[in-house]
């Protein structure tokens, strides 16, 4: 990460984006920016494309049309090499962790470190040492299999395996999906102490509302393949627009706000 | 007035010792320049004693992996009872370093490998837990398939037959051919064999007694043991892994009875059959090697087979096959239900079902040989 520019600059840049599968349209002309530094959360009911976008952010799928930018660079003009390089710039939190299942957790967390950098095993055991500290893993779960470990763990293992390399821009695909309360807000912290002291930024697909209210600065919300609005939940929640209103205003979306608004 | 004594630089980073004892830090502490700086600092560190200094405002960017640099060789300094002033440290910087040293010391130590000993006693102890596990499994399925074999209308005939299909039917192609081949290679050798001493008739013996009472079962079994046995293990281990067993369990369903029985069930049957069938092309592959080395005919080949060979050789083969139906058939279910948690297990038990498979197979095949020899239906009682 760097420290040496406090002025908010684009980090992604998403311009007239459209994407189809078949027939159907998934993202129809949808343009967002993401500034350095701040936690973007995209939200939308099932099957609003949210998943997909971030597939195309992290250049796992091409869309059909309109551009991405991711760190400056055009994602539709973009060499191998380049790519190799970018990819490394980027932490990515699958839905399911994504650990690869032959590995521990201590060596899944070295997979990124031993692929792309030099440093040697004493040193790089030590950086595993301090990522698995920062997700508050205990340190008996090093030597652990992912499949010997619990969501919650799961999750935060394959939180410190994608910061791992110190990206600047972490993706998190519904990072607190299936874990209980109480670990949902032990992992809402962490992000948001994370994005502080390493200077992050975060784009986060989720559905889950208190989720939204703590972590989130600012919420993009997808429906019928437009970028409904952007805004801080505040805004959101005020927001007449029907389908916004229907995801934000809810019971559940009152609960959430009174919560978030009780906590501070 | 700065003299450096040692400087070094990477492209981006350096550590340089200056005239009057302190350390200039400058450029990217970052991860792609950590070793260097790393060697560095141990050529520099070394002849150094007493108070340090260390500038660090010329450090322009810092990760992980320079904060724990820096954090590291403080400790190590420290330990040698050196005392090391930081300098000019942005504050960013500063606030990285210190959660390192709260967060990341806790996590120093990593617990050792195990020793030899300890992994022999580990192995045998989950070697006999497998044991045991088995002997259980085979326990309970025995009591299933007893109750299944009393009350047949219980019988899934749906599996039943589907697995009769996908084990049996679907594999005579294969199994066919194969046999047929190692007819042609039995007969072969013994051709060699024959020929010089015009003994070419006894081809027939030689063919005959192999094939139908060793060659074929074993080949049948082994190969039903890859095909079927794997599938099973494969199968039962995804629907472990996702959870469908216990689904099953909750419904009430035991799945002993409609997984594991209705396969067991529909190999025995398989299998004897399979066996049979094989014989047919086996002996046929001998047969065209017998006409084409040996100049002994299609007719004069049946003519002696009738006489030389009797119904018991070919009740032996085929008797063992449903005993290696219930082997291959148990021994793929039980690794299917040993599964745990990843799909990578489901590969590991597949492998496992398939070598225990032949290996129990092959010994049982043994201990036919014992058996029968004492039965008085042995090779030697002709």
């Amino acid at each position: 990460m760097s420290f040496d520019d406090k002025i908010p600059e684009p980090v992604i840049e998403i311009r007239h984006l459209t994407t189809r599968f078949g027939s159907a349209v998934i993202h129809d002309d949808i343009s967002f920016t993401v500034l350095r530094g701040e936690i973007f959360a995209v939200v939308g009911a099932s099957g609003s494309g949210k998943s997909t976008l971030l597939q195309e952010m992290i250049m796992l799928r091409r869309p059909e049309s309109g551009s991405i930018h991711v760190l400056g660079k055009d994602l539709s003009a973009i060499g191998e090499r380049e790519s190799m390089e970018l990819r490394r710039r980027l932490g990515v939190l699958f839905q399911h962790g994504a650990l690869f299942s032959a590995l521990t957790v201590a060596e899944n967390i070295a997979v990124p470190l031993r692929e792309h950098t030099q440093l040697s095993v004493e040193f790089i055991r030590e950086i595993v040492g301090i990522k698995l500290g920062w997700v508050r893993l205990p340190a008996n779960s090093a030597e652990k299999y992912p499949n010997q470990l619990s969501g919650g763990m799961l999750k935060r293992a394959a939180l410190a395996r994608a910061i791992a390399l110190d990206p600047e821009l972490v993706f998190l695909d519904e990072p607190t999906a299936g874990l209980d309360p109480a670990s949902t807000a032990a992992l809402d912290d962490l992000i948001r102490q994370l994005k502080y002291i390493l200077g992050l930024t975060i784009v986060m697909v989720t559905h889950d509302l208190d989720s939204l209210w703590n972590v989130a600065g600012r919420v993009g919300v997808l429906g019928d393949g437009k970028l409904l609005e952007v805004g801080t939940m505040e805004e959101l929640s005020r927001s007449d627009h029907p389908l916004v209103a229907e995801y934000f205003q809810g019971s559940r979306g009152r609960g959430a706000k009174e919560q978030a608004w009780n906590r501070r | 007035m700065q003299t450096a004594i040692t400087t070094a630089r990477s492209p981006t980073a350096s550590a340089s010792l200056d005239s009057d004892g302190t350390l200039s830090c400058a450029g990217a502490w970052k991860m792609a320049n950590v070793p260097f700086l790393e060697r560095q600092l141990a050529e520099v560190l070394g002849t150094e004693s007493g108070q340090q200094v260390w500038e660090m405002s010329g450090i322009t960017s810092m990760d992980t992996a320079g904060a724990w640099l820096v954090r590291r060789s403080l400790s190590r300094l420290e330990q040698t009872g050196r005392r090391v002033e930081l300098r000019g440290v942005r504050a960013e910087f500063e606030q990285l370093i210190r959660w390192i040293s709260d967060e990341g010391e806790s996590v120093a130590g990593q617990p050792q490998k195990p020793g030899m000993i300890d992994q022999l006693g580990h192995a045998a102890w989950n070697a006999s837990l497998q044991g045991l596990g088995f002997l259980s499994f085979v326990g309970e399925s025995t009591l299933v398939l007893l109750r299944l074999l009393v009350n047949p209308r219980r019988i899934r005939w749906q599996p039943f037959f589907y697995n009769l299909r996908a084990g049996g039917l679907q594999a005579v192609p294969i199994v066919g051919l194969l046999s047929f081949m190692m007819g042609v290679v039995i007969a072969y050798q013994a051709a060699v064999a024959l020929r010089p001493y015009g003994a070419s008739v006894f081809i027939v013996e030689f063919v005959g007694i192999a094939m139908l009472r060793e060659i074929v079962p074993l080949i049948t079994a082994i190969i039903v043991a890859g095909r079927s046995g794997s599938a099973y293990t494969a199968q039962i281990g995804t629907m472990k892994v996702t959870e469908e067993v216990n689904a099953m369990r909750t419904m009430g369903i035991d799945p002993l009875e409609l997984l594991i029985a209705p396969k067991v069930l529909a190999l025995v049957v398989a299998l004897p059959l399979l066996t049979a069938f094989a014989d047919v092309t086996g002996v046929f592959g001998g047969m065209v090697i017998a006409r084409t080395q040996l100049d002994v005919g299609f007719n004069a080949f049946l003519d002696r087979f009738e006489s030389v060979i009797f119904p018991t050789d070919y009740l032996i083969g085929v008797g063992k096959a449903p005993v290696f139906a219930v082997i291959i058939a148990m021994i793929g279910c039980y690794q299917g239900l040993c599964v745990s948690g990843s799909a990578e297990s489901v590969g590991r038990h597949t492998t496992v079902s398939v070598v225990q498979s032949i290996f129990v197979v092959i010994v049982f095949d043994a201990l036919f040989s014992v058996l029968l020899d004492w039965m008085g239906i042995g090779l030697f009682a002709q």
